[in-house]
C-alpha cells in the first residue's frame, strides 16, 4: 500500500462520523432528539411502500392518474408523501413503447418521501457513470431485458425535480385489489430498472 | 466543476452490484454510523443554518480525487459536513483531530467564487430547441459535462423557481431564482455510436441554456 492510501485509511468511516458527532455534541450543538427524529424519517417514514400506494391508486383511479401526471406534487401530497427531497415531484409514464429510468449522475438525488432513501447500488459510481450512456445494456445486466422497439428514457436528476416511474399495469391483474396491486410495485420498479412483478 | 463526481458517461466501470429486486433495502442503514451522515448534514444546514444543500454537494465535489474514489457514499457527506462546519468556524480541524485521535482529512479548500445567473431573458417554452451553453465553470454547477454544447428539446418548464446552484452553492444568498427545464437529448447525440440508443433527459437551470432560433 502506498503512503497516500495508508494515510487515508488510518481511521475508519465510522470513527470519523463519530468524531464529528462528538465535537458537535461536546459543544452542545445537537438538540435532544434531533438525530433520532431525522433517523426515524429516513428509516421508517420514507419508504417505497409509499410510492407503491401512489402507483396502485393511479392504476385503479383514472382521475388520480391524470392528476399524478399533471401535478405529481399535488398527487403525492394527498398521501402526505412530500417533504425534503420530494418538494417538486414529476411522475414518468411508461407506455407500450417507452421505458423510463431514473438516475442522479452527479450524486444521488432521489425522491425520498416516495421512494425511500436511495440504495447503495443507485449511488454507486458504476450506475451513475453507465446508465446515461448505455441504458439498455445496464438494464439487461440488472435483469430487465427490453425488446428493441421499446425506447429507453433515462432521467438524470440534476436539479430540484424528483421523479417516480409510473409503470404499466401488467396484464392479468384486472381482478386484483389496490392493496394487492401495491405488492407488485417494488423500489426498483419506482426507480425504473424493474418492471412490476409478475402476478 | 469538472471533477470526478461528474460521472455521466465515464467509461471503465464494471458491473453494478445489483440484480433487480434481489436485495432488501432494509435495514436502510447497513452500519451503525451511517444515519449520522444526513442527520449531521441537516443539523448544519437546517438547524445551525451554516450552509445549504448546494454547498454540501459542492463540498463533496471538493474532496480530493484520490480520497473520493476510495470513500463510501455516506462517508463523503460526513467529510463534507465537517468541512463546511470548519470553514464556517463552528468547529476546528484541531477539535476533529483530537476527537478522532488522528488526522481528520477534510475536502480541498474552495478556490472558486461562484457566478451569478443570467437574468432578463424570456423563458423557454415546451418544444423549444435549446443548446447547453459551451462554458467551463470552476465552481459548483449542476450541468453535467456530457451535455455541454449539446442540443436538445424542452419537455417541461417547472412551475417553481429555485436559487441558481452556481451562486447559492457558494453561499451567495442573492442568487437569482430560476425555473429549470427537462431537456431531452438523443443518447447518440451525446456519445455517437459509442453508446446505446435511447434518450437522456437532464433537468437544467435556465442560465445553462440558450434557445436555438428556428
Amino acid at each position: 500500500m502506498n503512503t497516500f492510501a495508508s494515510k487515508l485509511s488510518s481511521s475508519t468511516p465510522g470513527e470519523r462520523a463519530r468524531a464529528l458527532f462528538k465535537v458537535l455534541s461536546d459543544k452542545n450543538l445537537i438538540p435532544e432528539g434531533f438525530i433520532e427524529g431525522i433517523t426515524d424519517l429516513m428509516e421508517n417514514k420514507w419508504d417505497p411502500a409509499n410510492g407503491a400506494r401512489v402507483v396502485a391508486k393511479a392504476w385503479t383511479d383514472p382521475e388520480y392518474r391524470a392528476l399524478l401526471l399533471r401535478d405529481g406534487t399535488a398527487a403525492c401530497e394527498q398521501f402526505g408523501y412530500t417533504g425534503p427531497q420530494g418538494e417538486y415531484i414529476v411522475a414518468l409514464e411508461d407506455t407500450p413503447t417507452v421505458k423510463n429510468v431514473i438516475v442522479c449522475s452527479l450524486c444521488s438525488c432521489t425522491n425520498w418521501p416516495v421512494l425511500g432513501l436511495p440504495p447503495e447500488w443507485y449511488k454507486s459510481f458504476e450506475y451513475r457513470a453507465r446508465l446515461v450512456r448505455e441504458g439498455r445494456t445496464v438494464l439487461k445486466e440488472l435483469g430487465t431485458d427490453l425488446p428493441d422497439d421499446i425506447t429507453i428514457k433515462v432521467w438524470d436528476t440534476s436539479a430540484e425535480t424528483r421523479y417516480l416511474v409510473l409503470p404499466m399495469r401488467p396484464a392479468g391483474t384486472e381482478h386484483l385489489t389496490e392493496e394487492e396491486l401495491q405488492k407488485l410495485i417494488t423500489k426498483d420498479v419506482l426507480i425504473g430498472v424493474s418492471l412490476p412483478l409478475a402476478v | 466543476m469538472d471533477g470526478f463526481h461528474d460521472l455521466g458517461g465515464f467509461q471503465g466501470f464494471g458491473a453494478i452490484d445489483h440484480t433487480i429486486n434481489s436485495k432488501s433495502y432494509k435495514p436502510v442503514f447497513k452500519e451503525d454510523w451511517e444515519h449520522l451522515a444526513y442527520s449531521l448534514m441537516f443539523l448544519g444546514a437546517a438547524h445551525l443554518n451554516k450552509f445549504n444543500i448546494d454547498q454540501v454537494r459542492h463540498a463533496v465535489e471538493r474532496i480530493g480525487v484520490r480520497q473520493h474514489v476510495g470513500t463510501k457514499y455516506y462517508e463523503r457527506y460526513i467529510i463534507a459536513t465537517a468541512t463546511l462546519l470548519t470553514e464556517a468556524g463552528v468547529i476546528t480541524q484541531e477539535e476533529l483531530d483530537d476527537a478522532l485521535g488522528s488526522h481528520f482529512k477534510l475536502a480541498n479548500p474552495n478556490h472558486a467564487t461562484g457566478r451569478p445567473a443570467i437574468g432578463d431573458r424570456p423563458a423557454f417554452e415546451v418544444g423549444d430547441t435549446v443548446t447547453v451553453r459551451d462554458e467551463y465553470v470552476s465552481g459548483h454547477t449542476r450541468a453535467p459535462a456530457y451535455v455541454r454544447g449539446k442540443t436538445g428539446v424542452v419537455l417541461h418548464r417547472t412551475t417553481e423557481k429555485w436559487p441558481f446552484p452556481d451562486a447559492i452553492g457558494h453561499g451567495d444568498q442573492t442568487a437569482l431564482h430560476q425555473p429549470t427545464y427537462h431537456v431531452e437529448f438523443p443518447v447518440k447525440e451525446l456519445w455517437g455510436d459509442a453508446a446505446d440508443d435511447g434518450y437522456v433527459i437532464v433537468d437544467l437551470f435556465e442560465s445553462y441554456l440558450d434557445k436555438v432560433q428556428a
